[in-house]
């Protein structure tokens, strides 16, 4: 990712009246208090960065904002006057727009429509003007200086793409407040430049845009003010010129945070997986590396750069055209995750909810799934030992749960990763693979989550990680293996490897 | 990205059968007809072009309310049991009263539309899957019309001569009855094409909880959805009894599997969000003509359940070939960086 440069733009005095302001905000969902006295002003033209673990309530405040939840206590201000929406439509038509992570779109409809969908353009007897509808579409598309077509189908787009879409509604329904939800999370950096060269226009104009991140660099490249929540409340809020990022995170933990990247030194034994010349069609060519017992090597590079599709590979996930596949000097058979499995590889995939998780079964069956047959007998599966076994993980996880056969769609996003790395540690790999094992978690879970991977290699697992956080892999990795456009661009030592090398090679910059 | 912008698919080709997934029927339909009638000339003769139209009168009507509702990711069971009842009220009050044709229409619709609202609301409200909603309503509206009917039957001869003409008339060869279809068809059209609230429709089947997120009304496009498809069941009724002059408890027994194989094969997305009304209605008027075609052909009857199977599993393939090759054309184009 190109380095972000800190905004220029001045922290002027803010005017005296918030856009929008939160004062004492409650919700409650049961016996769980999302939040619990919520302060939050956020003023026009300024951009307010919102950070906080997960489970601290960010998305509880976003979701009242959109008019989704109505809070239990405290009040909502508009301009200075107390508000209650009714429903999201009420929100929005204040001039709140909030752009989710993952942007909800009707594939099925054109560009333009899902821009309008209920208040379409009307020519003669209420017909919807296609053509007027489209032209506002290009206006709006040429205003945020981004090319698109309004009359493709919504099918199909990126997540950047899908994002601006869902921006260029925003400003279509003269949103003054722009509420971003972990926007960059599954951008490459030449997206994220773009999405932010658009919101700092949008500032410039007078929105105020609110602006949650677990990624502090872009935090400090976009906002001017800063606010952090923990369990449910407001802790403080300050200029971001006046703090510094371990005071932040300091105050997100609410305690001294050990190093974020634990990481422990390992003399490397021997070569467990070994990859040579894999191959996949328009995905990966010719990848050759080998991982040793002991070491963490990082797969580096920009999104689409053929990362995961390596790592998949590898897994027997789809088929592979050419290239060999070797754990313990054993060659593995293309296509069979089974045989992966059976040889002690372990995929802890990117995306939880889709291919990590069953969101609807129980924590429980989540946990063990993976050693359903060690756990039973004579071919059933006895109760008292999957839940003894679910038990037992989740614990050494430390997993936050209400009771494990609570469906895992309910757990907090962090909380669903461990239990995604329970269930793929019970079955005690020799390989472990995890693409992009920090994604969208917060900085608490995070440094669990590296503090673990490194005592299993320290145990002697061989460790190969997918991330985009060059962090992450600066700070974890003891070779660092840099991919572009589905080649390996370049392999980096523990000592070599800085943010700027790491860039060179994945960019293809000179 | 704006040069791959247009292609969904990665491929040409597919492309073309999707856009022109209407014009696809309609040449299927033109060789069926073209083949039929060079083996039997009568297939085209006027009196025959009629009978077929009035085959596929009801179906198309019924077609076209089963669109609206499958477009929202339902589906309606009940309209056959909707157009028994509505044929048999409408039938009795004929008799009864000798009311105008337009008064029976308008009766028929009322009837239907009620039934449709009950589904609304028990889809809606009740928030029970509308697969199992309108099973249930099936057989619930059935057992009224047997309660109603017991084992009596409307005759022909205890309906208003106007009405049967209405029934049996036709202008330019083409039947009063398909007329009718054909309008609602052309109506239901501009509504899901041209209209906001038709907009609406393919915005819920496309993404109910994008759909939430925007503020489209769900609960009132839903009754929208599952009111039009009872009237026009209902109107359907009407129809029937008008074509057929008897009505007993049993008409429109397992007319709604005719119906959804119409409508799936007229291109529109069993699970909600895509397909046009002209799909749908292009859709019974081909399963009509095979009907008709293949004792002319003298194929056992056998077949023609086996080709209609075969068209609804060409057609469900069709389009899962086309959201894969979609998936994949995105995949091969995000793999590189832009």
């Amino acid at each position: 990712m190109p380095a972000l440069e800190p905004d220029p733009a001045p922290a002027a005095a803010p005017p005296p009246v918030p856009a929008v302001s939160l004062r004492g905000v409650a919700k409650s969902f049961g016996a769980v208090r999302a939040l619990r006295g919520a302060d939050l002003d956020l003023y026009p033209g300024e951009a307010h960065a919102l950070v906080g673990e997960n489970g601290a309530g960010k998305s509880t405040l976003i979701k009242i904002l959109a008019g989704l939840y109505r809070p239990d206590a405290g009040a909502v201000e508009l301009d200075g006057e107390p508000v209650a929406f009714a429903d999201t439509a009420a929100a929005m038509d204040a001039g709140i727009a909030v752009i989710y992570q993952e942007p909800a779109l009707f594939g099925d409809l054109s560009v333009a429509e899902n821009l309008f969908i209920g208040r379409q353009p009307k020519g003669r007897f209420g017909l919807i003007d296609r053509a007027a509808m489209n032209r506002d579409a290009a206006a709006l598309f040429a205003r945020l200086g981004v090319p698109m077509d309004p009359d493709r189908p919504a099918k199909g787009l990126s997540i950047a793409d899908q994002q601006l879409v869902e921006i260029a509604k925003a400003i279509s329904r003269s949103a003054r407040v722009m509420v971003m939800d972990e926007p960059t999370a599954a951008l490459s950096g030449v997206e994220v430049e773009r999405l932010f060269g658009v919101v700092r226009a949008l500032r410039e104009d007078g929105a105020a845009v609110l602006f949650i991140s677990h990624r502090f660099d872009e935090v400090e490249a976009l906002c001017q003010r800063v606010t952090v929540m923990r369990d449910g409340a407001h802790v403080s809020t300050d200029l971001l010129a006046d703090v510094a990022v371990e005071e932040l995170v300091r105050r997100m933990v609410g305690r001294d945070l050990g190093a974020m990247f634990p990481k422990q030194d390992v003399a490397a034994g021997e070569v467990v997986l070994e990859v040579e010349g894999l191959t996949r069609e328009g995905l990966c060519r010719d990848v050759s590396f080998t991982v040793r017992a002991g070491e963490i090597v990082a797969l580096a590079g920009l999104v689409g750069a053929g990362r995961s599709e390596v790592v998949q590979a590898v897994f027997g996930i789809g088929p592979r055209d050419a290239g060999r596949v070797k754990v313990d000097g054993r060659e593995l058979p293309a296509g069979s995750p089974r045989a992966a499995m059976r040889a002690g590889v372990a995929l802890v995939p990117e995306d939880r909810r889709q291919q990590g998780l069953l969101l609807d079964l129980s924590i429980m069956r989540n946990a063990t799934i993976t050693r359903r047959h060690r756990l039973s007998r004579f071919g059933f599966l006895i109760g008292g030992a999957e839940r003894r076994a679910a038990a037992d993980w989740s614990a050494r996880l430390n997993v936050k749960f209400g009771d494990l056969a609570d469906a895992a769609g309910t757990l907090s996003g962090g909380n669903q990763q461990k239990v995604v790395l329970a269930k793929w540690l019970a079955t005690g790999p020799k390989v472990l693979i995890v693409d992009e094992p920090t994604r969208g978690i917060d900085v608490g879970t995070k440094a669990e989550v590296h503090r673990l991977l490194s005592s299993l290699a320290a145990d002697g697992v061989a460790v190969l990680m997918v991330s985009s956080e060059l962090l992450e892999v600066l700070g974890m990795a003891d070779r660092v293996l840099v991919m572009r456009e589905g080649r390996i661009a370049g392999e980096l030592g523990r000592d070599e490897a800085t943010e700027e090398s790491v860039m060179v090679l994945a960019t293809g910059a000179a | 990205m704006t040069a791959l912008a247009k292609a969904r698919t990665g491929s040409a080709g597919l492309d073309l059968v999707l856009r022109f997934r209407a014009l696809g029927l309609v040449v299927a339909l033109a060789v069926l007809v073209g083949v039929t009638t060079a083996l039997n000339p009568r297939f085209l003769s006027a009196q025959s072009v009629r009978d077929l139209l009035f085959a596929a009168a009801v179906t198309l009507l019924l077609a076209c309310g089963m669109t609206v509702v499958v477009l929202t990711r339902g589906i309606d069971l009940s309209v056959g049991s909707v157009l028994g009842l509505s044929a048999y009220v409408t039938g009795s009050a004929l008799s009864a009263t000798g009311m105008g044709t337009a008064l029976a229409l308008g009766l028929g619709l009322a009837v239907g539309a009620a039934c449709g609202a009950l589904n609304g609301v028990i889809v809606y409200f009740g928030r029970v899957p509308p697969l199992v909603a309108t099973l249930g309503t099936l057989y619930v509206l059935r057992g009224v019309v047997y309660f109603i009917a017991g084992g009596t039957r409307i005759n022909a001869s205890d309906l208003p001569r106007g009405f049967l003409d209405f029934g049996s008339g036709h202008v330019l060869g083409v039947p009063y009855l398909f007329a009718v279809s054909v309008l609602v068809l052309a109506a239901v059209g501009v509504f899901l094409g041209r209209y906001r609230a038709g907009r609406d429709l393919y915005a819920l089947g496309s993404n109910p909880e994008a759909a939430r997120l925007a503020g489209v009304p769900a609960g009132r496009r839903l009754m929208t959805a599952y009111v039009l498809s009872g009237a026009l069941a209902g109107l359907g009724g009407v129809l029937y009894a008008a074509r057929f002059g008897t009505v007993d408890a049993s008409a429109g027994y397992g007319m709604e599997l005719d119906v959804v194989a119409a409508v799936v094969v007229g291109g529109v997305a069993i699970f909600g969000g895509a397909g046009t009304a002209l799909g749908a209605g292009l859709g019974a008027l081909l399963l009509t003509v095979i009907d008709n075609a293949l004792p002319v052909l003298r194929i056992d009857q056998f077949w023609q359940q086996a080709i209609v199977g075969a068209l609804i599993l060409a057609a469900i393939a069709l389009d899962r070939l086309v959201s894969v090759r979609a998936a994949r054309a995105l995949r091969t184009k995000g793999s590189h960086v832009r």
